[in-house]
């Protein structure tokens, strides 16, 4: 029924955690983002988040806002992101999550947006700035439409939040690594980080699956933060970094390789 | 429809608490301080001894003589918010907050500013409250409003331009929210309008309401009865909300100003509830300028502090509820009122301001000479003068 769920189990029989990777519609074009979203794949990627630019990312740090603003520029819209879903939709059948902001959704309607992403194909959505006070309405259509809604989490939520939040939250439960924007180059999480894992852990159990992004940009990280016990990597800003430093021809190779070092951090040994 | 502490922030359907989980736990610390002292006598003396003896409140209610018999209308009052400490109104709301955050232990402050009346404010209130502070203000805004600029340094504050984005007050503003959600066990955000998550637009708005508690105060001094109507200008709204919420069970005709630059016909304004649609953008549900996409546009407008494409949820549910009417102003049409007042008055007003002005001027001909028209004066102009010599240069250029 659920792409992502089926994903997570079908990962945990095989004893491996999951490796889900961004790539942002639109950037470096439209065409190239479907060609790194299959690298991302032949990589190991489990799941693909790919973003839908907005104007104001106010979650996101330098790397996302300087992508996000290249797309827009390029003319990036919701009817261009849904033929490139349209396209990554054919070549795979990856669970593919969409991550943007609250208004391209509000204000083009809750009912008529989100029908139209899950026709496209995709799985599930992810808000940085809906919180769950505000949810109720996009989530009747979220369930109408048998998708996924993916909530963030936080190391400073509280207990009592952090199970309204999962109640509501379906496909998996976001953690942001750390204060603090996207994009992080700490070559290594503080403790806080994995006292925030490990108590979200304890109060979701093993009813959701916990992925846990922001900063997670080298598989030594990655694998620390799997150990502590989340069930997902989430790896945005440090793919946009490949991408914008890599000649062209270069980029579907390092994507790929990048994506199997990653990879490697979440089969447990 | 005066809505005291609405819940869950909202007017309506507007406001509410739009945010990154980060900024949860930070919004509720705020609400929960701002609840137990915004009616608590202690916080209230300290507030009222710095609004008089360092910000310099009561403002006048002014009568514009010269201006009313150059219009020959209504009766024209200024409300000289534009003589507070920092030539604008913006201190009411830096000192109120700046109180409120020392009782809550941050020892860092961070704000947005467009025009930078508002960074100059907030550097006022935190020199003098002993508070650090570090301003956001878009890289245009630094340009074209230089002498804040060093006016905040010798205050000082750090001032941070914002290279992202247009490069304005909106970007200013996610800036100074990406900082928070990197600072927030350490930082207070000292937002200076009346938009942003709950409860930043009623706080806000109640430490601005201070400037329509005396118009009404004072107006029933002279008058014996409330204004017959009030002009504000509407940029995110502070001064408006701060000039209407008191008025708004009075019998007062109420009308905000918005930004026309040149035309909302162009692309070139900032006129949000005039021309906008309904949004999220800064935590808050309210009227955007945005594109049929959900993208927020550029805005324009000839006074900085003007320059945004959203507005106070307040706002927008006063212009649903159509208890206050929202028209707008242009460019040229502000430049000329700001020369008017200054020649009639000898009171240089801020180009933001100057919009009311305008706007009150229009107005006063069509109302009759017994009637009162009360303009609120948000600021001074002297930030002003090189924009408007530029504007006036180019357009003497431009019609030759």
């Amino acid at each position: 029924m659920s792409r992502i769920r089926d994903k997570f189990s079908e990962l945990k029989s095989r004893n491996e955690k999951a490796l889900i990777a961004y790539a942002m519609a639109g950037y470096p074009n439209d065409k190239e983002t479907v060609s790194i979203v299959q690298s991302l794949v032949k990589g190991g990627a489990d799941i693909i988040e790919i973003g839908l630019p907005f104007s104001d990312p106010l979650a996101d740090g330098p790397v996302i806002q300087s992508a996000s603003f290249h797309s827009l520029q390029k003319g990036m819209n919701p009817e261009r992101f849904l033929n490139i879903v349209k396209k990554i939709r054919s070549k795979t059948d990856v669970p593919l999550v969409l991550m943007t902001y609250a208004n391209l959704l509000y204000s083009r309607g809750y009912d008529k947006f989100i029908s139209t992403v899950k026709k496209a194909g995709i799985d599930g959505i992810i808000l940085p700035d809906m919180a769950i006070e505000e949810a109720d309405q996009y989530l009747d259509v979220i369930r109408k439409n048998n998708m996924d809604a993916i909530f963030l989490i936080s190391p400073n939520t509280s207990e009592e939040r952090i199970r309204r939040i999962a109640k509501a939250s379906t496909g998996f439960v976001y953690l942001v690594s750390t204060y603090g924007t996207t994009g992080g180059t700490q070559q290594k999480f503080q403790q806080y980080t994995h006292d925030a894992i490990k108590n979200a852990k304890k109060i979701l159990e093993e009813k959701i699956p916990l992925g846990v992004g922001f900063g997670v940009n080298n598989a030594d990280q990655a694998r620390s933060i799997l150990q502590t016990g989340a069930d997902a990597i989430i790896v945005a800003s440090a793919f946009l970094r490949l991408i914008a430093e890599t000649p062209k021809a270069k980029i579907q190779g390092k994507i790929t390789s990048f994506a199997k070092s990653l990879k490697k951090a979440t089969i447990l040994e | 429809m005066k809505l005291a502490y609405p819940k869950d922030g909202k007017f309506g359907e507007f406001g509410g608490r739009f945010i990154p989980e980060t900024l949860v736990p930070a919004v509720e610390e705020l609400e929960e301080a701002y609840l137990r002292f915004k009616d608590d006598k202690e916080f209230r003396q300290e507030l009222d001894y710095y609004l008089r003896e360092y910000a310099g409140r009561p403002t006048p209610l002014y009568f514009a003589k010269n201006l009313t018999e150059f219009v020959g209308g209504a009766r024209i009052y200024l409300k000289r918010e534009d003589l507070l400490h920092g030539g604008a109104h913006k201190i009411n709301n830096t000192l109120g907050q700046g109180l409120l955050a020392k009782r809550m232990k941050k020892k860092r402050i961070i704000a947005e500013t467009g025009a930078g009346q508002h960074g100059v404010a907030t550097a006022m209130a935190c020199s003098a409250l002993g508070l650090q502070s570090e301003v956001y203000m878009g890289y245009k805004d630094t340009q074209r409003q230089r002498l804040n600029v060093f006016r905040m340094k010798l205050l000082g504050t750090k001032v941070h331009p914002v290279k992202g984005g247009t490069q304005t007050l909106k970007d200013a503003i996610n800036e100074a929210i990406r900082d928070w959600i990197t600072n927030v066990n350490t930082t207070y955000y000292l937002l200076g309008s009346a938009v942003g998550p709950h409860p930043y637009p009623v706080m806000v708005r109640d430490f601005q309401a201070v400037i329509g508690d005396e118009i009404l105060s004072q107006m029933k001094e002279l008058k014996n009865k409330s204004p017959d109507s009030v002009v504000a200008c509407v940029g995110g709204g502070s001064n408006a909300i701060g000039t209407f919420y008191p008025l708004v069970d009075e019998d007062t005709t109420m009308f905000g100003v918005e930004a026309g630059g040149e035309g909302i016909k162009t692309e070139h304004h900032s006129a949000t509830l005039s021309s906008g649609s309904k949004g999220i953008l800064h935590g808050m549900l309210t009227y955007l300028l945005q594109d049929k996409h959900g993208q927020i546009k550029d805005t324009h407008s000839i006074a900085a502090g003007l320059d945004y494409p959203g507005v106070g949820p307040e706002h927008s549910y006063f212009k649903d509820s159509k208890r206050v009417k929202y028209d707008t102003v242009s460019d040229g049409d502000a430049v000329h009122a700001f020369l008017a007042l200054s020649k009639y008055e000898g009171i240089i007003p801020a180009l933001e301001s100057s919009h009311a002005v305008a706007y009150a001027i229009k107005l006063a001909k069509k109302m009759s000479k017994s009637e009162t028209i009360v303009v609120t004066l948000s600021g001074r102009g002297d930030k002003d003068v090189e924009v408007v010599e530029k504007y006036m240069s180019e357009n003497v250029k431009n019609s030759r």
